[in-house]
């Protein structure tokens, strides 16, 4: 039985707005906490800790989103968990994201003289400190446009956890198409609060990323 | 303890290879395709001309800012109740198209860009026509800088393609899917089919080089 589409139906719509943020959110702190690891790793001393951190890199920007998806969710049976597709999908889109945020922030600290590093060593400040009142703070600057760039990307992927069964913004999009089969109002409906989440963001990067060029150039 | 069953997975190779080459067909054509979207939009948004200018300016932020999937089940499900209907390959490749159009018009523009004027007028003063004005002063000296960022949107493309098993149009990952609902062997296959974009992202990486090396290194002289 198809019903009409009603203004609860929309609401329904608006409303699953909120597991699309909180799926975005887990995702983004995970991310950060793992990104900031494979970006020190990346750029620590020792061989192996680099080489590590670039083959991880590398598989997740080599390997598509969703596939990572499901690795994780049919991976949760291997190792013993219970099937549950907030889970899989937070875990899939933070490791998704410690690569990509990684790969960023390495790119950051490498931006930082080396004489700041070396200012700091001949200094006999400890590692530690050295990143964290030297390097990192630094570093943060020149980080924060293309992070919010990645957050825009992230948003978006967070649509995929809908294949796997999670409830966010575009399943509650096709469970209310389901039931109306009004598809071109449902999906541009879904589509434009996509957009509003997202846009702002990218306006955002591109303004820092102007502002950062100016500083830069100066 | 978990079973690790392999056997569906290889005793199936031969689908999943094949789906692969499905994959390597509609990345490659939306890559050729999409790069001309690509180069008109580019064109569209530095001309002087404001209507045309603020039309890429919507296609470029709608898409940047909207998921793949969400443009895709616009596109499948949403235009026939416009009157246009298509077939799920077609769906995903125009669906592909549309989406790397937009990224590449931006590439691009960033490209047209950083040619400066000077250029433009030396070529002018030399007495070079209009369309030989754009195609050695701007347009391929414009693709050599952003030749990097170009490719790994277009890798990303390829990997992103894998969406389009939703609608059920044909490629590896639907490949995948078929033969998960025949032998359920699910974290196998999901593991042989992220191996092989791995391998396929390898791949495309080897080509873009090799290109990169025959076309797009000084001395320009081709």
């Amino acid at each position: 039985m198809i019903r009409e589409f009603s203004s609860a139906d929309l609401m329904f719509i608006v409303s699953a707005v909120r597991w699309t943020l909180i799926l975005s959110a887990i995702a983004f702190l995970g991310g950060a906490l793992g990104g900031l690891a494979v970006a020190l790793a990346r750029t620590a001393q020792g061989r192996l800790r680099r080489r590590i951190a670039a083959g991880f890199i590398q598989v997740f920007q080599g390997t598509p989103l969703l596939m990572q998806l499901f690795l994780v969710y049919f991976g949760l049976a291997v190792v013993g968990l219970p099937i549950d597709p907030l889970l899989a999908a937070a875990v899939a889109l933070t490791l998704h994201a410690s690569a990509y945020l990684g790969e960023i922030w390495r790119g950051a600290i490498e931006a930082v003289p080396p004489g700041q590093t070396e200012a700091a060593t001949a200094l006999s400040l400890s590692y530690k400190d050295r990143m964290r009142h030297v390097v990192l703070p630094q570093a943060m600057r020149l980080a924060t446009a293309p992070t919010v760039g990645f957050l825009v990307q992230l948003i978006k992927g967070t649509s995929l956890a809908s294949i796997i069964g999670f409830t966010e913004l575009t399943r509650a999009g096709q469970i209310i198409n389901n039931a109306t089969f009004k598809p071109f109002l449902v999906f541009g409906t879904v589509a434009a609060l996509y957009f509003v989440l997202c846009w702002p963001l990218s306006l955002l990067a591109r303004r820092m990323e102007a502002r950062m060029r100016l500083a830069v150039t100066r | 303890m978990y079973q690790f069953n392999f056997q569906p997975v290889f005793g199936n190779l031969d689908l999943l290879l094949y789906g692969a080459w499905l994959t390597v067909r509609l990345s490659l054509m939306a890559m050729v395709l999409g790069l001309i979207v690509s180069v008109l939009g580019a064109v569209a948004k530095t001309s002087g001309i404001r209507p045309l200018r603020w039309l890429t300016d919507v296609y470029v932020e709608v898409i940047r800012n909207t998921p793949f999937l969400v443009q895709i089940f616009f596109i499948f499900f949403g235009l026939p109740a416009a009157g246009i209907s298509m077939s799920p390959n077609t769906a995903a490749l125009v669906a592909l198209v549309v989406n790397v159009g937009a990224y590449g018009t931006e590439i691009i523009r960033t490209g047209i860009e950083s040619i400066p004027r000077g250029q433009i007028e030396a070529g002018r003063a030399l007495g070079l026509s209009p369309v030989q004005i754009f195609r050695h002063v701007v347009m391929i000296p414009a693709l050599r800088n952003i030749y990097p960022s170009l490719t790994s949107q277009f890798i990303y493309l390829m990997l992103t393609s894998s969406v389009v098993s939703i609608i059920s149009a044909n490629d590896l990952a639907s490949a995948g899917a078929d033969l998960n609902a025949r032998t359920f062997a699910s974290f196998e296959i999901y593991l042989v089919l992220t191996i092989l974009y791995f391998l396929l992202a390898l791949g495309f990486s080897t080509m873009f080089g090799a290109i990169r090396r025959v076309f797009f290194t000084y001395p320009a002289s081709r």
